[in-house]
C-alpha cells in the first residue's frame, strides 16, 4: 500500500552506494597517527580468584606501551551501568577489568596489554602471567538456586539478582476448575548474536576532548554512562557510532571495553584501539536467550483457556549488563500471547551464573514468551484432539476488545489476529496440506505443519538503565537552498532509516527523498537521543521525524503567507511551492521560503529566524506487532534430517514505510529464528568452558541451510503514533522459533514425540525417534 | 624478516617489504588502506575478507601477503569502474541484497566469482557458490535475488560487464 508519494514507495536505500563500493568507514577502519592497540588478557577460568598477576615479561616485550591491570582501572575507572533498577534488584558492580580478584566467567577481563601494533599487543599479552586459585562454579541456573550452591557475589550473599511475578484473576481456581493441563519444561538455549562486525572502540582524548568511536547502537547513552566510568564531564566527551555492522542487540550496551580504551587514551596521550577478535566476540559480548521455563496451561474440554502459570528462570550469567534483568521480565509480560487468557501468573527468577552474561539480543524475552504460549497451545491441541488452528481461533483476543489489558499487566494497543492468520491459512491451502500429511504419513512420509500465531511488544525504552524515558529526538533542518538535513536520536546500523526518516520527511515536506540527508550516531551532530533497539527506530524515532518536519511545514507556511501577503489557511504547497489557493500566480518557491527564512528580515512579527526544528516524540503507549507464521517441514525419521517445505509469513507491524526494507528486516529475522529452532545453541562443559567457541561449531546458518519465504502482510495501523507504524526489527525472529518447532513436533506426532530440545538436529530427532521406535 | 613483494591489486602495481607472518587482509586494510576488504572472525568461517586472486575467490584471512607476490588481486574497491557500479553491486542495490554492509563487500566478491564461472546459475547453484560468506541481517533471500539480478545483467551486457576489466 503506498501511503503517498513517499512513504509506502518501494524506495531504494540512500545507505547502499558508500557499502557496496568499499568506502563505508567501520571502527576497524580508523586509523591515526600515533595510534597504539590494545590486547585483553581474559580468565581461562570459569570461577577463581586471582592470586597473583605478573606483568614483568609484558612489560619489557617489544613495542609495549603499557600493561594495565585492575589495580590500574580502580585508580582511574568508576563503574559501568548495571541494568534497569528492577524492584528489590542486587546488581554487582562491574568495572572496565576485574578488581576485585575474582573472575566469574570464561572471557572475563583481567589486563590489558597496549602495543604499537595489534600483532605486538597479542604477542605480549601471552606473557601476562596470571596466578588463579579456581573456585567451584556453576553452569545451570536452577543448580545456581540450591543451597549450598557456589555464590558468585559473595557481598550479595546469593545467586538472586531479582524475582519479579505478573499476573491477575484467579489462577489457582482456574487449574482447579479446568478439565485439562498441560505442562512442559522448555529450555531456551543460550544463542550467540554474532553480528558480523564484532565490537570495536577507538579513543582519542585531543583539544580537552575525548573522542570515542565504538561499534554501538547507542551511542548517547555510552557518552553519558562514561562521563562516570572514566571521570570526565559529559560534555568533553564525544561519541561516535560510525559504519555499524550488525548488532541485534549485541550492541546495545555499555561495555567495560568502551570505558577501558577511552580511560587508555586519556592516560597515554594517544589514540588507542581495541578490536574484538571473533573469539573474543563469542566470551566477552553478550549471548541471547538463556532461560528456563515450566509451563502449564489449563483448559475447558472445548478448548477454552482457563488459566496459564509460568515460571521463568532466567540465566544472567555473571554480571547484569545494560539491560540484563530486561530480557526475562519482558517474557513475564508477554506470556499471555494473542489469547484472552483472564488468570495468568508469571514469576520471573533472575540467576546469576558463572557464564558470559545474557542480555538482549534480537527479540529479547518476547521469543520466550512467544514460544512458550505457542508451544503450550499446540500441547492442548494435542490432548484435546483439536487442530492446533482452531485452539488458536477460540482463545485470540477479537478485534473489537482493543485496546486490551492482559493479566500480566501489557495493554495492546490493536490487532486482528485471526485476519493475519487466516491469510496465512489460505495462502497455504492449509486443508490440502493437512489432506497431503496424511496421505504421506500412509507412505511413511511425516510432514509437519506449525503455527505461530504471535504478538510482540516495541517502542521500548522507558527504562532507568537508559535515558530514563521511551522518547527519541529528531531535527529537522532546512538548509537556505532548501536542502534537508534530519538528525535523528536513533543509531541506525543496517534497518535503513536514512532512507525510511528520508521518506517521512519527503511525504510531510513535498521535497524529494534524494534532497533530504539523514545523520546519525554522532553525539556533537546530533540532540541527545536513545538508540536503536526493540524494533523502536521508526514508530518513535520515526514518529519524532515525523512531528519535526510537520512543525517545519507550519512555519514555511507561515513565511510563504506572510511573503504572499495571504493568511497561512489559504495556502496551498506541493512541496516545490507554495501557492495562495485559487490564485496560482500568487506563489514562492520552497527554496526561497527557506532562504528567507535565514534573510530574517521579512518574517511574520515575533517570529524566530530559522527553518530548524527539533523535537522530542514521547508515544502515548507501547505498540503491539502480531502475525501468524506457518512452516511446512518433511522430517526424515532415517536420519532425523529436517526439510523445509515452505514456510509462510504475514507480519502486521501496521503501516509499512517502504515495504522493501520491511521485508529484509523480516527474512533476516526469520533466519535467525528458525536457527534458534535447528542450529544455533551454545554449549559449555561443566567446567565452565564455551564448547562452541568459533563459527566451526556455532552454527551460523549459511545459504543453503536456510530456504526462500513467501511474505504477506495486514495492516493494523498503532493508534499511539502519527505514522501508525508498530516495528517489524524483531518480528521475524519471534515468529519462526516456534513454527519450525512446531512443524517438526507436528511432523514427529505419529511417534509420540512431544517435546525436543533446541536446537533440534538431526542427532536429537534421531535419537528422539530411537526411543519411540515402537509406534514405527 | 622483510620480503619484498609486488602485487598488482584492481589493476595497480603495489611494492612492499612485509613481514612473513602478515596475511593478505592485513596487507590489503593496514598496509595499502583499502579498508572494504572485512574481518569477520579468525577461523576462515565467514567470508567477510574474500576477494579474488587470480581470478578465484578465496578468503585473504588465509592467504599470507607472500603468496600473492607476483600476481592480482583483485576487491570490492575494484568493482565499478569509472563511477560505473558493477552489475553484481546494482544487483545488491536494487534488490536491498545487504544491510548492514558487513559482509556484502566479501559477499559480492564471490558472487562475482560464480558469474564468472556460472553466468546462469540457478537459486541452489546460486546458494552454494555463495555458502562460504556469512550473513547475519539478510537471510540470504534479497542477496540470492541481487546475483539472479546481476547474472541476468551481465547476460545482457556481456561485453560491458567483463571484456573491459581484463
Ligand atoms: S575473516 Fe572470516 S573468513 Fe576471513
Ligand atoms: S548485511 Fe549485515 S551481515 Fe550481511
Amino acid at each position: 500500500m503506498v501511503i503517498s508519494h513517499a512513504l509506502g514507495a518501494r524506495i531504494k536505500r540512500r545507505e547502499d552506494p558508500r557499502l557496496i563500493t568499499g568506502r563505508a568507514i567501520y571502527v576497524d577502519d580508523l586509523n591515526f597517527a600515533g595510534m597504539v592497540h590494545v590486547a585483553i588478557v581474559r580468565s581461562p577460568h570459569a570461577h577463581a580468584t586471582i592470586r597473583s598477576i605478573d606483568t614483568t615479561a609484558a612489560r619489557r616485550a617489544p613495542g609495549v606501551v603499557a600493561v594495565w591491570t585492575g589495580e590500574d582501572v580502580k585508580a582511574r575507572c568508576g563503574p559501568l551501568p548495571v541494568g534497569p533498577r528492577i524492584k528489590e534488584m542486587k546488581a554487582p558492580k562491574r568495572f572496565p577489568l576485574v578488581i576485585d580478584g575474582v573472575v566469574r566467567h570464561v572471557g572475563d577481563p583481567v589486563a590489558a596489554v597496549v602495543a604499537t601494533t595489534m600483532d605486538a599487543a597479542r604477542d605480549a599479552s601471552d606473557l601476562v602471567e596470571v596466578d588463579y586459585e579456581p573456585l567451584p562454579s556453576v553452569q545451570d541456573p536452577e543448580a545456581a538456586l540450591e543451597p549450598g550452591a557456589p555464590i558468585l557475589h559473595q557481598d550479595l550473599g546469593t545467586n538472586v539478582c531479582f524475582r519479579m511475578t505478573y499476573g491477575g484473576g484467579n489462577v489457582e481456581e482456574a487449574f482447579a476448575g479446568a478439565d485439562v493441563v498441560v505442562k512442559t519444561r522448555i529450555v531456551q538455549q543460550r544463542l550467540i548474536p554474532a553480528a558480523m562486525e564484532t565490537r570495536g572502540v577507538v579513543a582519542q582524548y585531543k583539544g580537552g576532548e575525548l573522542t570515542v568511536w565504538t561499534s554501538t547502537q547507542i551511542p548517547h547513552v555510552v557518552k553519558t554512562t562514561l562521563a562516570e566510568t572514566v571521570r570526565l564531564p559529559e560534555h568533553e566527551i564525544h561519541v561516535i557510532a560510525p559504519e555499524v555492522g550488525g548488532g541485534f542487540g549485541s550492541k546495545l550496551d555499555v561495555y567495560g571495553e568502551e570505558g577501558l580504551v577511552a580511560a587508555l587514551a586519556l592516560a597515554l596521550g594517544r589514540p588507542v584501539k581495541w578490536i574484538e577478535s571473533r573469539r573474543e566476540n563469542f566470551i566477552a559480548t553478550i549471548h541471547g536467550r538463556g532461560q528456563i521455563d515450566y509451563v502449564e496451561l489449563a483448559a475447558h474440554h472445548d478448548g477454552t483457556v482457563a488459566g496459564l502459570r509460568v515460571r521463568a528462570i532466567a540465566d544472567l550469567g555473571a554480571y547484569s549488563q545494560l539491560l540484563t534483568p530486561g530480557v526475562p521480565t519482558n517474557t513475564g509480560l508477554m506470556c499471555c500471547g494473542c489469547y484472552r487468557i483472564p488468570n495468568a501468573h508469571a514469576e520471573v527468577i533472575g540467576v546469576f551464573t558463572n557464564r558470559t552474561p545474557t542480555d538482549a539480543y534480537r527479540g529479547a524475552g518476547r521469543p520466550e514468551a512467544t514460544f512458550l504460549i505457542e508451544r503450550a497451545m499446540d500441547l492442548l491441541a494435542a490432548e484435546l484432539k483439536m487442530d492446533p488452528v482452531e485452539v488458536r481461533r477460540k482463545n485470540f483476543i477479537p478485534p473489537a476488545a482493543f485496546p486490551y489489558k492482559t493479566p500480566t499487566g501489557a495493554v495492546y494497543d490493536s490487532g486482528n489476529y485471526e485476519r493475519a492468520l487466516d491469510k496465512a491459512l489460505e495462502r497455504a491451502d492449509y486443508r490440502a496440506l493437512r489432506d497431503e500429511q496424511a496421505k504421506l504419513r500412509k507412505q511413511g512420509r511425516y510432514l509437519g505443519i506449525g503455527i505461530a500465531t504471535y504478538v510482540e511488544i516495541t517502542g521500548l525504552g522507558a527504562v532507568a538503565g537508559l535515558s530514563g524515558g521511551n522518547w527519541e529526538s529528531a531535527t529537522v533542518r532546512v538548509e537556505p537552498t532548501g536542502k534537508v538535513t534530519v538528525l535523528t536520536g536513533t543509531s541506525p546500523h543496517g534497518q535503513g532509516e536514512e532512507t525510511t526518516f528520508a521518506q517521512i520527511v519527503s511525504d510531510r515536506l513535498g521535497v524529494p527523498v534524494e534532497d533530504v540527508v539523514v545523520l546519525h550516531g554522532d553525539t556533537r551532530a546530533v540532540p541527545h537521543g536513545v538508540g536503536t533497539f526493540g524494533s523502536r527506530t521508526t514508530p518513535v524515532g520515526g514518529s519524532a521525524v515525523y512531528v519535526a518536519a510537520e512543525k517545519v511545514k507550519d512555519k514555511a507556511v507561515q513565511i510563504a503567507a506572510h511573503l504572499l501577503e495571504a493568511a497561512p489557511a489559504d495556502i496551498s504547497t506541493d512541496g516545490a511551492r507554495f501557492t495562495v489557493r485559487g490564485s496560482p500566480e500568487r506563489s514562492v518557491e520552497f527554496k526561497d521560503v527557506a532562504r528567507m527564512a535565514y534573510k530574517a528580515y521579512k518574517l511574520p512579527a515575533g517570529m524566530e529566524p530559522g527553518l530548524d526544528v527539533t523535537h522530542f516524540f514521547v508515544p502515548k503507549e507501547r505498540v503491539f506487532p502480531f502475525g501468524t507464521h506457518l512452516c511446512v517441514v518433511e522430517v526424515d525419521p532415517d536420519t532425523g534430517e529436517v526439510t523445509f517445505r515452505r514456510y509462510i509469513a504475514v507480519d502486521d507491524c501496521g503501516n509499512i514505510l517502504n515495504p522493501l526494507l520491511v521485508a529484509g528486516q523480516i527474512h533476516g529475522g526469520i533466519v535467525q529464528g528458525l536457527a534458534q529452532a535447528i542450529y544455533e545453541g551454545v554449549t559449555y562443559d561443566d567446567e565452565g568452558q564455551l564448547l562452541t567457541g568459533t563459527f566451526a561449531e556455532y552454527v551460523v546458518p549459511q545459504a543453503t541451510d536456510v530456504p526462500a519465504f513467501e511474505l504477506d502482510h495486514t495492516v493494523t495501523p498503532s493508534p499511539h503514533n502519527p505514522l501508525g507504524a508498530k516495528g517489524v526489527g524483531e518480528a521475524g525472529t519471534i515468529g519462526a522459533t516456534p513454527a519450525v518447532v512446531n512443524a517438526i513436533l507436528d511432523a514427529l506426532a505419529p511417534f509420540g514425540v512431544k517435546d525436543l530440545q533446541m536446537p533440534i538436529t538431526p542427532r536429537r530427532v534421531w535419537e528422539a525417534l530411537e526411543g519411540n521406535s515402537a509406534s514405527r | 624478516m622483510g620480503h619484498r613483494i609486488s602485487v598488482t591489486i584492481n589493476g595497480t602495481v603495489h611494492e612492499a617489504e612485509v613481514e612473513s607472518r602478515l596475511l593478505l587482509v592485513h596487507f590489503l586494510r593496514e598496509v595499502l588502506g583499502l579498508t572494504g576488504t572485512h574481518i569477520g572472525c579468525d577461523t576462515t568461517n565467514c567470508g567477510a575478507c574474500t576477494v579474488l586472486l587470480q581470478g578465484r575467490a578465496v578468503k585473504s584471512c588465509t592467504v599470507l601477503a607472500v603468496q600473492a607476490d607476483g600476481r592480482e588481486v583483485m576487491t570490492v574497491e575494484g568493482l565499478a569502474r569509472n563511477g560505473q557500479l558493477h552489475p553484481v553491486q546494482e544487483g545488491f542495490f536494487e534488490k536491498h541484497g545487504l544491510q548492514c554492509g558487513f559482509c556484502t563487500p566479501g559477499m559480492m566478491m564471490s558472487a562475482y566469482a560464480l558469474l564468472q564461472q556460472n553466468p546462469n546459475p540457478s537459486e541452489g547453484e546460486i546458494r552454494w557458490g555463495i555458502s562460504g560468506n556469512l550473513c547475519r541481517c539478510t537471510g540470504y533471500v534479497n542477496i540470492v535475488e541481487a546475483v539472479k539480478y546481476a547474472a541476468e545483467k551481465m547476460r545482457a551486457t556481456p561485453a560491458a560487464a567483463e571484456l573491459e576489466r581484463s
